[in-house]
This record gives structure tokens, sequence and C-alpha cells, in this order.
């Protein structure tokens, strides 16, 4: 295959990844930018969402697109319900201590995937696409489906986007991530409003997890990859920022297709573990960071 | 068929001289017969010892070391199922020198380092007769070295040529399947033949894809083919599309083996990729193993080739012995689940823990095996040194096999299918002499 198409199909494919990680990346620095914990069991949320789109398709026999949009709507709700109860249980527990919580999200992590493992069991799982077609460029086919997940992550983040402008939600996030203790004098119910957001972070990943299951199959251990690189987005974008983990992830996620495609997979994940070494060293903030 | 088709048993005699080839002629004619009824024996009378520990009624306890978890899931939930089927037929006819065969499972997580802490727990904790079981080459490769240090039988159905190669040690054995090397050294003549002599390889990153790596492109150029690209995959990748561009376009023939949870994704992207443009394709059927032919995104894999250890369909391979073992196995004429038509078999390895079992009951019976002490261990280990092959029958369904005493492994015959309908149809099938190669090793050197 010569230069140009090479390239085209590279960036195609890091455009997938690109989009897919900003949705699941922006979970993750949401809960972080607002809460001020990581959350490591964010992966498995996303691997939730993907288990849970099997489920739809194995209930709903026949018409995969019906299927899906079920997924679409039921997956976020039960991870999201999942998410309430965890910040319940768990973190509200150890009042959301930095370290507490990372500690009680690694057992979360684990609690979780083996939940998955006991009852949907180690197989990946495929779902049917809820719409198969093939983009034919001269040079090569292509997933119409993928083309159809670039357009739903980027609705999705301007989803986000606008709730976190427009909405009093956003309001009481945005002022909650700027100074708690000042929100909370102001009246903004601080602890409901952590809830939500973690809620919130988790629906996300849940619904990058619906997305992707057709193109990769539901196995229970599918959410260590992208919280990996949720991660790496997050701290090169800037923890807290949303700006910083879309410019981030559409950075990674590109380079991840080109720098794959044109040399070797293992040499993108090389290269992005080097950079936010970069940036931690340079920039402790991240790019977009608001703390240096 | 009964058990006493398994009492004429595999011929131990005496020197290492005896010629394969000679051995292989008495075997293909008798191979018909064998076929029907499972009684035919390879060569002359069986040499066994006292088959019966006198008294001792106690089971002989299997270490079952299973993927039932990580990526070799699939094939470990297949592996498990037939081991159970394989003990429980067994113990219904006798099991193992009138002694009931137990299998006690444990899983390794498909990962070598827990392999090892497998192996070593069966031998020291369970306190097992035998490990048996593995298939994932780098599990085996990680376990085998702890099990020869304890001394401890180890009966791996992998597949792998670590075996053959003499890398691993006295105590391993592989007596229920075929190496890659012979397989794929017995493919590559087809291939060549039949679809093109250029040729691209799209394998796994790992122990088990370079054997294909390595073999199948020494086989190709010894056919005045040559192999235009070798494209290596981690077999935990989740999306294959960013390799295909390395496929060089002159290619004629696409050569293809994966493994891992993502083979249905591999295949599919592969469709995406090609469209009806597609080069001539052959794959071995681990990319396809657990999964439907006739799922979708798959049709363009009509007309392709893949390798089969055992026919996935029951049409492939009808013989009486087949037939038994696909129904205790429970497995419907499309090689699926027969509670669950979705849960697709992994027929072509699966049937290497079934005759691995049975190797292992010959070895008992025929060595006059008691217990794990190393006077028995050593007196399994050199009877089962002097089998020159297994017949054809209900301990070894898939076919009669030669089995090399020096190298520890076996040799049957394969096949090859075609994709037709969503089914597969077989349209080749080999004979054990054209996997044949100048063996590199000798453990019976190795001191015990």
């Amino acid at each position: 295959m010569s230069f140009g198409p090479h390239l085209l199909l590279a960036l195609l494919e890091g455009a997938v990844t690109a989009c897919v990680l900003a949705v699941t990346a922006l979970g993750l620095s949401l809960v972080f930018g607002v809460m001020r914990i990581v959350n490591v069991a964010h992966g498995e949320f996303y691997m939730l969402g993907a288990v849970l789109a099997w489920f739809c398709a194995s209930m709903v026999d026949g018409s995969p697109a019906g299927a899906f949009l079920l997924a679409l709507l039921f997956a976020p709700l039960v991870v999201g319900a999942l998410a309430l109860a965890a910040d319940w249980l768990i973190l509200r527990r150890v009042n959301y201590h930095p370290e507490g919580t990372i500690v009680a999200t690694i057992g979360l992590l684990y609690l979780l995937q083996q939940a998955v493992l006991s009852g949907y069991g180690p197989d990946a799982r495929p779902v049917e696409a809820p719409v198969y077609f093939r983009v034919v460029f001269p040079w090569f086919g292509y997933s119409g489906y993928k083309l159809v997940v670039i357009g739903a992550s980027v609705l999705l983040l301007l989803g986000t986007w606008a709730v976190m402008a427009k909405s009093k939600a956003g309001l009481y996030m945005r002022a909650t991530q700027q100074d708690a203790e000042m929100a909370l004098a102001h009246g903004v119910p601080v602890r409901r409003v952590y809830a939500l957001v973690f809620a919130a972070g988790a629906m996300l990943a849940a619904v990058a997890g619906v997305l992707i299951v057709p193109i990769r199959q539901a196995h229970y251990l599918m959410g260590l990859d992208p919280l990996l690189l949720s991660f790496i987005v997050v701290i090169i974008g800037g923890l807290g920022s949303l700006r910083g983990t879309i410019v981030a992830a559409i950075v990674i996620g590109l380079s991840d297709g080109v720098i794959s495609m044109f040399f070797s997979p293992t040499l993108a994940k090389i290269l992005a573990t080097l950079l936010v070494a970069l940036v931690l060293v340079v920039r402790p903030g991240g790019l977009f960071g608001e703390r240096g | 068929m009964n058990d006493d088709t398994m009492k004429a048993g595999p011929t131990a005699t005496g020197g290492p001289k005896i010629t394969r080839r000679g051995l292989l002629k008495a075997g293909a004619a008798t191979a018909g017969a064998a076929a029907m009824a499972g009684t035919a024996s390879i060569a002359t009378a069986p040499v066994a010892r006292s088959a019966y520990a006198a008294g001792s009624d106690a089971p002989i306890r299997v270490g079952f070391q299973v993927h039932r978890t990580g990526i070799g899931a699939t094939y470990g939930r297949w592996y498990e199922r037939t081991a159970n089927a394989a003990a429980a037929y067994m113990n219904e006819n006798g099991g193992i020198a009138g002694r009931p065969v137990e299998l006690v499972p444990e899983d390794d997580g498909t990962d070598p380092k827990r392999g090892a802490e497998v192996v070593e727990k069966f031998a020291n904790q369970h306190q097992v007769d035998f490990v048996y079981g593995p298939l994932f080459s780098h599990v085996v490769i990680g376990s085998a070295p702890r099990a020869g240090e304890l001394k401890i039988p180890y009966f791996v159905v992998s597949e792998g040529y670590h075996v053959a190669s003499g890398t691993l040690n006295r105590y391993v054995f592989q007596p229920g399947i075929t190496d890659v090397r012979a397989q794929v050294q017995a493919m590559a003549p087809w291939v060549t033949d039949n679809l093109g002599k250029r040729v691209t390889m799209i394998f796994p990153d790992y122990a088990f894809g370079y054997d294909h790596r390595d073999y199948f492109s020494a086989a190709v150029e010894a056919r005045g083919g040559s192999v235009a690209a070798k494209i290596a995959i981690p077999p935990t990748e989740s999306s294959f599309t960013r390799y295909f561009p390395q496929i060089p376009a002159d290619t004629e023939v696409l050569y293809h083996v994966m493994v891992g949870p993502g083979v249905l994704t591999f295949v599919k992207e592969m469709g995406e990729h090609f469209g009806s443009k597609r080069p001539r394709i052959f794959g071995f059927i681990d990319s396809l193993e657990g999964v439907d032919i006739a799922s979708p995104g798959l049709s363009f894999l009509e007309g392709t080739y893949l390798w089969e250890a055992m026919p996935r369909y029951a049409g492939g391979l009808d013989t009486a012995a087949n037939r038994l073992y696909r129904e205790k196995v429970g497995i419907n004429a499309d090689g699926a689940s027969v509670d669950d038509p979705k849960d697709v078999s992994t027929n072509s390895h699966m049937f290497g823990c079934w005759e691995t079992l049975y190797a292992i009951k010959q070895g008992v019976e025929q060595s006059g095996y008691r217990s794990r002490t190393p006077g028995d261990v050593a007196a399994l280990i050199e009877a089962m040194e002097g089998f020159r092959g297994f017949n054809e029958g209900i301990g070894h369904p898939q076919g009669y096999k030669e089995f090399n005493g020096a190298l520890h492994q076996c040799y049957g015959r394969q096949f090859i299918s075609e994709v037709r309908g969503g089914g597969l149809e077989v349209v080749h099938t080999t004979s054990i002499e054209d996997g044949r190669y100048e063996p590199e090793a000798d453990y019976t050197q190795q001191s015990l």
C-alpha cells in the first residue's frame, strides 16, 4: 500500500481510538477535577458497559439495532446506579481521602472484574453492530460502523460540554471544582455533586464500552487498556481540565494510530508513556492544567 | 467399540532402530479397518507388564492444568469438558489398570508464572500422580522446568514444537496432538501447489507463532515458494486493522493463524479490509476456534481454506470412534455444544485431551506404575519412550498416531477444509509422512 492510503487508514484508525478514548478519559478527568480523587476502577465501568451491551443483545434477538439502542440507554443507567452505590458505600466512608480512594477503587476494580468473571464468564463474546456496511476506498475497505462510532463520540463530547457550560448541574460542578468549601458556603450540595459526578464519569465510560463492543467484543479483562490510556491522557491534558483531556486524547489517539501502523503498536505505547514522563518533568500540571 | 480395543494398545517394542517408515506402511495398510472399528494394531503384540496393582483401587489422580481464565479461556472450557468426558468414559470402562481416574483441576490463568505454581501445587499439595492438559505454549514453556525439577510426569496438549525440539525435559510428553512443525510441513506443499507460491504470514507474537513462522516459511521455500512478509501480532491484541497495510500487494496467499480473545475481531476486520478483492487465504482453524463460521461479517471466508487437526463438522471424519467421541464430549454435527448451538467447540485441539488421557492410561498399564515413587515414574517414562504408535479407536478417535519416544512427541494425519456455505468441508487429508522432519533431540539421553 502506498503512503497516501496508508496514512489515511492510519488516521481513520487513530480517529476511532481518539474518539472513544476522549469519551472514556473525560469521565476520569471529570471525577478527578471535581472530586480530587483517582478512580482506578474507571476501566471496569467501561468493561461493564460492553458486557451489558452483550446482555441486551442476547435478550433482544433478531434486531441488532434495537438491542444496541437499548444498550445505549440501559448500560449507562445500570453502571451509573452502581457508581452511585459505590460512592455511598465506599467513597463516602473513606471521606474521599485521596490515598484512601485509590486503594478503595483498586478493590472495586477487582470486585467488578471477578464478579463479571463469575457471572458472565471468561470468554470474549461478540455483539453485532447496529449497522453493517463497508466503506470502500480505492485501496482498502473500512468498517462503516467505525465511522458511526466517531460521529457518536463527537455528539457525546458536545453534549458533555453543553451540560458543563450551560446547565445548573454543570455550574455546580464547576463551582465544586474551583473551591468545594466556598461552593458549600454558597449552598451547593457538594456531597450530592460528588455522587452525581462519580456516576456521570462511570456512565461516560459505560457508553464508550457500548460503542466499542461491536468492534472489539466484550471480555472481562478489557478494562485495563483504556484505564492506562485514560490516565496517560488525563495526565498529559492536565488533571481536571476537560479541554486538555480532549486535546490529549486526540494527540494520543492519532499518534497511536499512525505510529502503530507505520512502526509498531508497542512503540506507540512506549512513546505515549515517555510523553507522560516528559510532561510530568516539564509541566507537572499537564498541558492545560490549572495548578502546577 | 469398547475398552478392549485399547488393551491392544500401543506397541512397546525393543530397540529404538525400528524404522517409522516401515511402521507407517503397516499403519496405512490397517488404517481403513482402524477407521471403521478401531481394532487394528499398528505392529506386533503388545508387551504388557502386570497391569493391575494388587489390592489397590485408590484412584489415579491426574492434576489437570486448565486455562479457565485469561486469553486461553475458550480453549480451557472445552479442554475441561473433553477431559471430564474422557475420564468419565474411561471410568465406566474399567478406569486405568482397574483403578478409577480422578481429575484434579486447577486454573493457571493462561499465565506462565501461575502455570509453574500450579505444577508445584499439584506435586506437593494435591499429591497427584501426573500433571496434564495445558495448551498455550508460553505457559507450557514456563511450567515444564518446574515439572522436571519436581520429577513429575507432565503431559501437555499444546501443539508447540517445544517438546520435540528438545527444549524441555524428560518428564514432558506430548502424546495426544501433533506438533506445529509437522503440521505446517504437511500443509505447505498443498498450499504452494494449489493456492500460490508468494505467501504473507500473520501469526501470534509468541512461541507458538514463531513455530509457524520458522517452519512454514522453511517448508514454503523448500517448495520453491517465497514469503513476502511475516507479520507478528500480540495475542492480547484487540484491534487488527492497523496490521493489514503491512501485507504486500504481490501476496498470492495470506496465511493466518491467530489466538486469544480477539480472533473473531481479527477475521472480521480482515474481511472489512479486503472485501471481495482478497488474496487467496489459508488459515489455521485457531483463528476461528470457538467461533461460528456463519457469524455476521465472515461471509468473505467463503472459498478460503483452513487447517483442521480434527474436523469440526461431523461429516469430515465419519468413523465409529469419532461418533462415539463426539457424543461423549457433547458436540453436535456442527461442532457446537449439544446444549447451546452458539457455544462452538475448539474441536481441532481438545481431542488431544481425550487422546492424551488414553496415552497416560496405556503408559500406566504397560509400565505397572502404582504410585509416584522414583522407580514407578522411571518405569512409566521408559515404557512410554518405548511406544511406537497408537491405534485408531475410541482412545484415539482423531486417527492412528506414530509416536517418537526420543522426542516424546506423536504424529497424526491432518485435514484441510474449505469454507462452503458457512460450514467446513474436508478437501484434503495429509499423511503422517508429509509432516516428517529430521529429529533434533533425544530425551532418552537425559538422566531421570
